[in-house]
This record gives C-alpha cells, structure tokens and sequence, in this order.
C-alpha cells in the first residue's frame, strides 16, 4: 500500500527530514557559488562607485566616490570606441558571421550522403573544440605577414598584406567566425532535423520552389531555436577575450579594444580597478539583460 | 516525343546541378575551415615549420619530443590537469549532491532557486574577473590552484547543476522507491541505484567542466602568477607573445598535444549527448 502511493506518504513520513536533506544536499553549491559567484557579482555594483588603485595615491584607501567613474566614462572617447567596437565584433562575428555561416552550412547539409557531412561538419566543429589560445595561435599564424594567405596571394603575383595591421577588426571578426560557427552550425542542424518531412513535401507537391519552402515553411517551423540561438551567441561573445588578446591584444593602437579588453587594461594595466570595475559593470548589465531575454524565451517550466 | 525528351533532358540537367551544387559550396567551405589546422598539423611535424602552410619535406615526431621531454611544458601541462581534473570532480560531485534533492523532493524555494541557477548560465564570468581578483587579493587567494579550482568550480555550477538536476528527472522514481521497500538507506539507494542510473548525465557534466576549464585562458591569467603554477593555456599565450623569438613547429606540436584531451572528450562526450543541441528543457546539453 505505502509503496504503491508512495508521493502521497513519504512526506508524511519524513517531510521535515527531506527538508534537512535538502539543505544538506544543496549546501556545498550554495556556498561556492556564494563566495565566488554571486559576492563578486555583488562586489563589482559596489567597486564600480568606489576610486579603488592597485598604485598610486589612492592605492591606500579607497573611498566611494558616487557616479565619478561614470562620469568619467561617459566622457571618455577610448570607452566609446571599445563600446563600438564591441558592437562591431558582436554583429559582424556573431549575430551576423557565426549565425549565417551556421545556417548555410546546415541547410546545405541537410539530406547530404552522410559520410560528407560527417567530414565537413567534424572539421568545423574541430575549430570550435580546440581552446581559444590555440585559435588564436593559428590565426596568427595563418594571417602573419609570412603566414598561409601571404603565401598563397604572393604565389598569384600579388603583394603581402599586414592583415593584423591592415584590417585588425576584420580578422577578429573572421577567426571568431572559425572558431564560433559551429555551434550555431549544430543548433540548426537539431533545429532542422525536427521539421516535419511532410510539411515541405506538401509544399513541394504544391509547386513551392526551393526559396519559398525556405522561407515560409522552414524558417518559421525554426524561428524559436533562431532567437534562443542569437542571445546564447550573443552572451558568449560580449563575454570574449582570449581570442582577440591573443590575437591583437586590443591593438593597434584601439583598433580591436573590445569592452573585456577594456576593462582589463584599465584594472591590470593601469591599475585602476574602480574604473575597471565601472566597465565590467556595463558588461554585466548588458549580460543581465540578455540573460533574461533568453529566459524568457526558453520559457522554462519549473 | 521528341520535346518532351527534350524537356526531360534539360530537367535533368538542373536536377544534377541542384544535387552537386551544395558539395561543391560545402566542399569550398570545409576547405576554408581546414586551412588554417592543417598548417598546425604540418608545422607540428616539419623540423623547419615556417608561418606559411607547406608539406613538411622530412615528416619527424623530434617536434613532440622535445615539447614532451621539456620539463616546463611538462609542469604547465600538469597544472593544467590539476586546474580541470580538481574542477571537474569537485563540479560532478557538488552539482550531483544539488541535483537530487532539487529533482526529487518538493522544496519551496526549488523554483526560484533554479531561476537564480539559469539567470546565472548567461552570466560572461570575464565581467566579474576584476571584481573576482580584488576579492582574492583581500583575502589572500590569489596565485593559489587550490582556490583558483574552486572558483572555476563555481563559474562551472550554474549550467552543471541545471544539466544534472535534468538528467536527474529522467532516472524513473520508481527504481528507487522498490530499493527504499527493500530497506535500503538513502546513502545506499543514490550510491547503488541513482549514481549507476546517471552515469551519462554525470559523465556528460564532468566532460563539458573539463572542457571549459582546460581550454580557459582568462581566469588562469588573472588569478595566477607565478610562472610554475601557470597551466599550458598561459603557456602557450606566453610562447608566440615573444615574436620571432620561437620555434614554430614545437610551439604547434605544444598546441595539438593540449587540443587532443579537448577534442578526445567531445568525442566521448558526443555519445552521451545524444539530444544534442535540441532546446527541449535543457539548455547546453
């Protein structure tokens, strides 16, 4: 009887011991993710309004200083530039570059001979599995002044080009699209997987051409895993660094200076972490908002 | 007849191009891809590797040999292992313990816990980074891998525990409840019946914490300094930072030897994600 019913009795039974259980079992994650998640999440509201320098006169006591950080920083032509150029890396390489390179991919692979996706899919996912210092080290070497595309456009008669110096932003953008695509590459693929056959089928019967299925069947059967796919993109990216430090360090000059890179400059390098605080708090901001755009379309049932 | 052959023909012909067209596009495309890895590859095994791709004249291993035989790069790998093995573990077994009651009993904060727990998925962990350090440095943690573990651990739970307690809910109840009948303790059941069961969950948890903490640059960097703590991602940072000055062909074959325990387990960890990328209730996984 109490087996067969056992939602019904157990509570009964030891409701206030499963209570207890649970504070035991969920007390290590509260505590980790306390100290070292949410206190410093905490933290940055508070460091961001304070005047706080590793040297300096103000190294030795920090004192809270109210909006002067972002004041400063609303006047500050080098944190403008880095907010443009992270929406610049951010559209181009993610919600443009990545997305797009995705999609075509898996449509054009969808209904392939399966051994031929397997090797393309397996070496566009090879970009995005392998650490992004070791992407970063292959893109630097791969458009180094003596690297693969010098060498390949020299072979034609053409002369080299300084990508890194040249065109800073647009090999950011194009090794991130390496790197990144394959992601959006599988989202789609599952998202498209899920169609039903008989809907296109039925749309084909009927005389719809390829473009037409395309864009009145499938893109709207995908649209869910398009917008979910675009914030989970987008939170990765804003969040980038190693990539583009390693990469270019930010440089030259400001031409790559994302916000992280920003910010790190500014708390490591000159050693103002009040200031660098204020911008990390610009990016958590940013991050909080698309975090809850993606929760609301998750649209989780708890 | 004869026009209909005709049209027939010219039918055929645009069929064959719309068959052969997206290999030709997937081909190119694979291509651009493969380019730049295959010049790793290369350089990992020409003795003269330059920056530019070209099949190595003599193919040697002296490469690997010597990046394995050096005992720097044998430290930085060996750090890199403690920072994600210790990572890892303590992530499986932390969101694990989280998981059951969160999947199993009815709490009253369950619901707004799990919110807190998603919201915090999206948060980038390089915006605390500066805020991370300070705390570290004013209570003494910074340059530590023990603390460093666990602050890589936490960045981890988030998405582990979210992961786990969804596995969680696929193990069936009843397995359980037959094992209570037959009077086993509750330390019994999980570690006989619900670890066994959640073996894949498990797995596929602990190989996405590995992944993302052997492959992390940004953390190790900031939080740790001395040059015999750092792990091989700082290392490698370090090597092609001083231009000109390095051998490319170690420093490729350094890079292949740290990318093969990443991509050894998205190969295994494929097989336990066989949903995939599917956004059906669970988000990474």
């Amino acid at each position: 009887m109490e087996a067969s019913h056992p939602r019904v009795s157990k509570p009964k039974r030891n409701g206030g011991g499963e209570q207890w259980r649970a504070a035991l079992f969920l007390s290590p994650s509260w505590l980790l993710l306390l100290l070292f998640f949410f206190v410093p999440t905490i933290l940055t509201f508070y460091f961001a309004f304070t005047n706080m320098a590793l040297t300096g006169a103000t190294a030795a006591k920090t004192e809270f200083i109210g909006f002067e950080n972002f004041k400063y920083m609303f006047q500050d032509a080098n944190f403008r530039t880095s907010v443009w150029n992270t929406l610049i890396f951010l559209i181009f390489s993610a919600v443009i570059g990545q997305q797009v390179m995705g999609f075509i991919i898996a449509v054009l692979m969808n209904g392939r001979k399966q051994w031929f996706r397997s090797v393309i899919g397996s070496i566009v996912i090879a970009g995005w599995v392998a650490p992004e210092v070791v992407c970063a080290f292959v893109w630097f070497a791969f458009l180094n002044d003596t690297g693969t595309v010098n060498a390949a456009i020299e072979s034609l008669g053409m002369k080299p080009v300084a990508w890194l110096y040249t065109f800073p932003m647009v090999s950011v953008i194009v090794a991130n699209i390496w790197h990144g695509t394959a992601f959006s590459m599988m989202v789609f693929q599952a998202a498209l997987g899920d169609v039903p056959k008989e809907v296109e089928e039925s749309a084909m019967i009927d005389g719809a051409s390829a473009w037409q299925r395309m864009i009145r069947i499938t893109l709207p059967m995908i649209i869910g895993s398009v917008t979910t796919n675009m914030v989970l993109v987008t939170l990765q990216t804003l969040g980038s660094f190693t990539l583009i430090y390693a990469l270019t360090g930010g440089g030259p000059g400001m031409a790559t200076e994302t916000l992280p890179i920003y910010m790190y400059h500014q708390a490591f390098v000159n050693y103002q972490l009040g200031y660098g605080t204020a911008i990390s708090l610009m990016l958590l901001v940013i991050g909080i908002v698309a975090s809850l755009l993606y929760m609301r379309m998750l649209k989780v049932k708890l | 007849m004869s026009s209909l052959n005709l049209g027939k023909r010219r039918k055929m012909n645009r069929f064959v191009i719309a068959r052969t067209l997206p290999y030709i596009i997937l081909s190119l495309i694979g291509l651009l891809f493969l380019l730049p890895l295959l010049w790793l590859l290369f350089a990992s095994l020409d003795q003269n590797a330059t920056l530019a791709l070209k099949i190595p004249s003599a193919l040697t291993l002296d490469n690997y040999v010597s990046t394995v035989t050096n005992t720097d790069n044998q430290k930085s790998f060996g750090n890199g292992l403690i920072l994600a093995v210790g990572q890892a573990l303590l992530v499986v077994i932390v969101a694990g313990l989280a998981s059951y009651p969160l999947s199993r009993y009815q709490l009253k904060y369950k619901r707004s816990f799990m919110y807190i727990i998603l919201f915090a998925t999206g948060l980038p962990i390089t915006a605390v980074m500066v805020p991370v350090y300070q705390f570290f440095i004013y209570f003494r943690m910074q340059d530590s891998l023990f603390f460093t573990v666990l602050f890589l651990t936490a960045s981890a739970l988030p998405y582990s525990i979210w992961m786990m307690k969804n596995f969680m809910d696929s193990v069936p109840l009843e397995l359980e409840e037959a094992a209570w009948v037959d009077g086993a303790s509750i330390w019994t059941t999980l570690r006989l019946v619900v670890v066994p069961l959640m073996l894949p969950g498990i797995f596929t948890v602990g190989i996405f914490a590995f992944a993302g903490s052997w492959g992390n640059f940004l953390v190790p960097f900031i939080l740790l300094q001395s040059p015999e703590k750092l792990p091989a991602a700082v290392t490698i940072y370090q090597y092609f930072g001083q231009n000109g000055l390095v051998q490319y062909g170690t420093l490729a074959s350094f890079s292949i030897i740290y990318t093969i325990p990443a991509v050894a387990l998205y190969i295994i960890g494929q097989h336990y994600m066989s949903q995939g990328f599917s956004f059906g209730g669970a988000n990474k996984g």
